[in-house]
């Protein structure tokens, strides 16, 4: 198992390494459920690494629904702009924390838009030479969650 | 009010205002002089990054005929481009000089940019194998001047409908019109997209159905609308030889259509149509192309707020 931890939070591994036991986020975030392996892309869409809070990722935490996940925890800030993460994964699930109580689960919804979270792939694609262009995206179906371009009408393959 | 708004995608426009410009091109049409000096002491910019005849002679020719003046480029290499300039510093330099702008930029999406950078209307004149409104404008007033409204049609579109540019915009925009049925002619890896079938015509309710032969169809349609299917886009050479003539459209097929169906091609044509069909009433191409040019001073006249 291997793990991240960036100020002030107190890490304890039990067992040589098997478990991982950090202290509960007294005020901040906690964004449950990322699929495995998923953690680091979040922390960079989030610009966490750009904010001085204290941030701890977990991954491969053993999940009752998924085998295995990511969490990241995040303490004293809540001010990101989580809209984001509902078109990364849709199944990541949000718990506010205040007094080390959860007080609010946010939602994820699919975003109406996205700006410079992903690039288009289509090489014929303006955004492929055009120098410090926005890279946007917008929901063409909420049902079927699929993303399009804005410029080239290119729909977003997740995989 | 369409005064200093760009045109980027068909979609862009309402039924509203479509109808605003077909009816001014319907008038130029019918009284041209009139028109002849609305635009004096106005510059286009024709920013052409790759060859066009019809579309680049149009636009000039429609700002000509309205009194103003063109200038511009007709390849990347004769652009900064060529000197890795960005699509948003070339549009920002030229909207110092011009005060409407006609883009076609081999990168789809490049004339939005160009829209969103520029402080005076951007025309998208096709990008990549994305959008071409003014083509599809074309389009719609060629049915509304020769078949009289732009309703309760059944429309067959036949050849390359995957690639084919001007199909895809053609689609999106009768698709808001009332009462149209089409009929989808092309061989199986040229069929329209995806999200043509999903998202235009299935979401709304359009009736329509995919063939492979023209043959067996052409009777139904009242329009006609042919691109053309190159051999290299068939997956296999059996197939190819199995259906080419099916998308050829020559007297034989044509004595089997409508006796007010028009046939319609964006050009250039190559072989889809025979040389034979040019002297059917029917043919509509070069009507077209004349249509092509009232449409794009028609529109011009709408940017530019003259009108």
């Amino acid at each position: 198992m291997r793990y991240v931890c960036k100020n002030g939070f107190n890490i304890e591994t039990i067992g040589g390494g098997i478990m991982l036991n950090i202290d509960s986020v007294e005020k901040g975030l906690v964004i449950d459920h990322i699929k495995a392996g998923k953690a680091m892309e979040i922390y960079h869409y989030l610009n966490l690494d750009k904010m001085d809070c204290s941030v701890a990722i977990i991954k491969n935490a053993k999940s009752k629904k998924y085998g295995k996940k990511d969490i990241i925890k995040v303490e004293n800030n809540l001010d990101m702009d989580l809209k984001v993460l509902g078109f990364i994964d849709p199944n990541i699930t949000i718990n506010v924390i205040d007094n080390s109580v959860i007080i609010d689960k946010i939602n994820l919804e699919l975003p109406q838009e996205v700006e410079n979270v992903v690039k288009c792939k289509n090489p014929r694609c303006i955004t492929s030479i055009e120098q410090e262009i926005v890279h946007k995206f917008r929901l063409a179906d909420r049902e079927k969650g699929i993303y399009r371009c804005v410029y080239c009408d290119t729909a977003y393959d997740k995989k | 009010m369409l005064k200093g708004r760009s045109l980027i995608e068909p979609m862009d426009l309402s039924l509203a205002e479509l109808d605003d410009i077909l009816n001014l091109a319907d008038r130029i049409m019918h009284d041209p002089a009139a028109y002849a000096d609305k635009c004096k002491g106005k510059v286009l910019a024709t920013l052409f990054y790759e060859p066009s005849t019809r579309t680049r002679l149009s636009f000039e020719s429609a700002m000509l005929r309205l009194g103003g003046s063109v200038m511009g480029f007709s390849s990347a290499e004769s652009s900064s481009a060529a000197k890795g300039e960005s699509v948003a510093d070339t549009i920002r330099t030229v909207a110092c000089y011009a005060d409407i702008a006609a883009m076609r930029h081999p990168k789809e999406g490049a004339p939005m940019v160009a829209a969103m950078k520029a402080n005076i209307p951007v025309i998208n004149a096709g990008d990549g194998g994305h959008q071409h409104p003014t083509q599809t404008l074309t389009d719609l007033l060629t049915i509304q001047t020769l078949k009289g409204k732009i309703n309760n049609f059944t429309i067959g579109l036949c050849g390359d409908l995957k690639f084919g540019r001007t199909v895809h915009s053609l689609i999106k925009a009768l698709s808001r019109y009332e009462n149209i049925k089409f009929i989808l002619i092309s061989p199986d890896e040229l069929r329209v997209p995806d999200y043509i079938r999903e998202e235009i015509l299935m979401k709304n309710g359009i009736e329509f159905m995919e063939v492979e032969r023209l043959e067996n169809v052409i009777g139904e349609l009242d329009v006609l609308y042919m691109t053309r299917v190159q051999k290299e886009r068939f997956f296999n050479e059996a197939d190819y030889i199995r259906l080419k003539d099916s998308y050829i459209v020559d007297n034989k097929k044509m004595s089997n259509a409508k006796k007010d169906m028009i046939l319609m091609h964006p050009l250039p044509r190559v072989n889809e149509i025979s040389v034979e069909v040019d002297n059917d009433p029917r043919a509509a191409y070069f009507i077209q192309a004349k249509c092509g040019m009232y449409v794009r001073m028609a529109l011009i006249l709408k940017l530019l707020g003259v009108e």
